[in-house]
């Protein structure tokens, strides 16, 4: 398949406001794309003008070959798209609204029922699908939302937050629903959440003040963090002496912290030159000198410090 | 089904899940019947016609009409459903249509419910039951110019009191051009094409005419022109404002 999402120099303002800057960027099946950004960032517009909602100040947005402006009705029928916070009709059940999506997107009779009893059962909404919608729990609203996203089996998905104010238990379980279905479709979808983007992304994108900073997949991101490739050694205090500087003495290491020491195990956190690796230097290193070692493990690196420093970069990392 | 036609039923089946049917239906028949029977001096005028009925028309849709009108669209707006309306694959005219119908048509169902006034007169004497039916189809036209007046000022405003004001005051205009009162004030010195202009800018001049028994195309025309304008308004600021 080729791109089923083709954005190019996408802007918006508002007012004043740069909402979003020139976001250019292609999605082909099987992608999952993670957008990351600070709060007002601009991952929230631009899904509003990838899904249709907003006009862009310029760009262009293409679904399935469709140009969002010049045939939206067919653009948006290759679309399922959850907004930010997950808007529903509080007087309607779940059955009912689904019921009138599933109508708007052409189902009818028989292979209506069955595609609304379908999706129901996809996202667990069993027990409550006759209960108006303004009584029901944030997640069950969440997961209602869910359910309209993806009842017509779009072939692209653009989820604003989807695990925003659920439980672990159910962020779990929309996490497995969303990588069940990454296969087949392109999907894009919001989080603060970095761990979200670890669990389900094959590809993430930080945003910052309307514009992408860093596109790649989480991997290649971890690798940014100064902590990528750091080793944590914990030595048994009492068989090794000196281990502070005969580590910071080893090819390849910048920086030694020694960590907290508690119940006769001292720690130690090995930081690399960047790019190096050090694991087996270290190893070796302690197996010559019969240091008792009861943890060697390797970092890959904290998405929260990339995120932080590349959001906020006057701030140096401390 | 059309899509125009799947939001018309769910918009209609809304007034009827929530107490919006009742508390209107019961408020409608219980004005029309106090305007009716007491302001109107019902029985002492002793003419078997629903002149006095239909009068008040104007007065009771100038207030009823923009409170049913005003959750149009800034309902929509305030829970952000616009957002999951529009990203359906869905027109703005069909969606505007839509809701205008449904609206209309609600008001149609509580003006059929005032039927007994009818069985009345008819019980109680010889009306030309003519008139009465070009009545009702004016009102109902009437009320169908209100309720576009309603949807495009509901589509500005995410506020319902707002919407529900304005509305309020925009209808205010459309009556009250037509009215003898203000009709006089602009007679002495108003040149007579400034004052046809004024008063056929009026529901209560096209819903007087069409309630003395003879529906004039123009009269039909105007209404119909009326509603198509606001309801194109509605596109275009919902277009515009749709963000907010
Ligand atoms: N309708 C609007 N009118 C004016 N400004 C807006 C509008 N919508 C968004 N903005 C502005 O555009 C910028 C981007 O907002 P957006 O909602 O896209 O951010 P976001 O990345 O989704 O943030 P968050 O993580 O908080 O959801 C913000 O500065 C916001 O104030
Ligand atoms: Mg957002």
């Amino acid at each position: 398949m080729g791109n089923m999402v083709e954005i190019r120099r996408l802007r918006k303002v508002f007012g004043s406001i740069v909402a979003v800057d020139s976001v250019s960027f292609t999605l082909s099946q099987g992608e999952v794309l993670g957008f990351l950004g600070p709060n007002g960032a601009g991952k929230s517009t631009t899904m509003k003008m990838i899904t249709g909602f907003l006009t862009p100040t310029g760009g262009t947005v293409k679904v399935n070959g469709y140009d969002i402006q010049d045939q939206p009705i067919e653009a948006k029928r290759g679309i399922g798209y959850l907004p930010e916070g997950a808007p529903l009709y509080p007087d309607m059940t779940p059955q009912s609204f689904l019921g009138f999506v599933a109508e708007m997107r052409g189902f009818r009779g028989e292979a209506l029922r069955q595609r609304v009893a379908d999706t129901v059962k996809k996202v667990n909404l069993g027990s409550v699908v006759h209960q108006r919608i303004e009584t029901l729990s944030k997640g069950f609203k969440r997961r209602v939302g869910l359910a309209q996203a993806i009842l017509h089996d779009p072939p692209v998905l653009v989820l604003d937050e989807p695990t925003d104010g659920l439980d672990p238990n159910q962020k779990h379980e929309v996490r497995t629903l969303i990588k069940a279905m990454a296969q087949e479709k392109a999907i894009i979808l919001s989080t603060h959440i970095l761990e979200e983007v670890q669990a389900v992304c094959t590809r993430a994108m930080i945003i910052a003040k309307g514009k992408v900073i860093t596109d790649g997949t989480p991997a290649e991101l971890e690798a940014r963090s100064p902590s990528h490739n750091a080793v944590t050694v914990r030595v048994k205090t009492g068989t090794a002496t000196g281990v502070l500087e005969i580590l910071q003495g080893l090819p390849g290491v910048k920086r030694v912290e020694a960590l907290e020491e508690e119940e006769g195990i001292q720690g130690f956190r090995v930081i690399p030159v960047k790019g190096q690796s050090i694991l087996a230097v270290i190893s070796r290193c302690s197996r010559d000198r019969n240091w008792e070692v009861v943890e060697l493990s390797v970092d890959r690196g904290q998405l929260d410090e990339v995120f932080r420093s590349l959001t906020m970069p006057d701030q140096a990392l401390t | 089904m059309g899509r125009v036609g799947i939001i018309f039923k769910r918009e209609l089946a809304g007034y009827f899940v929530t107490p919006i049917a009742a508390v209107f239906i019961v408020i409608f028949l219980l004005l029309s019947g106090t305007f009716t029977f007491y302001l109107g001096s019902f029985f002492p005028r002793g003419q078997a016609d629903l002149l006095p009925f239909f009068n008040f028309h104007p007065w009771l849709y100038l207030i009823l009409i923009p409170a049913l009108a005003m959750r149009l669209w800034a309902e929509e707006r305030k829970e952000g459903t616009i957002e999951l309306l529009f990203t359906l694959p869905v027109t703005l005219w069909e969606a505007v249509l839509g809701k205008f119908l449904a609206a209309w048509c609600f008001t149609a169902i509580a003006l059929a419910l005032t039927f007994p006034i009818w069985i009345t007169v008819n019980v109680l004497g010889e009306p030309d039951n003519g008139v009465i039916v070009a009545s009702y189809f004016g009102s109902l036209l009437m009320a169908g110019g209100f309720l576009a007046i309603g949807s495009c000022i509901s589509a500005v405003t995410k506020n319902q009191v707002i919407a529900f004001v304005l509305s309020v005051v925009v209808c205010l205009g459309f009556v009250l051009s037509g009215f003898p009162m203000v009709l006089d004030f602009f007679s002495p010195w108003a040149p007579d094409f400034l004052l046809q202009a004024i008063s056929s800018f009026s529901f209560f001049t096209h819903f007087t005419a069409i309630s003395k028994g003879i529906i004039d195309l123009r009269d039909l025309v105007y209404f119909l022109s009326v509603m198509a304008f606001w309801l194109f308004a509605t596109t275009l600021l919902l277009e515009w404002k749709k963000a907010e």
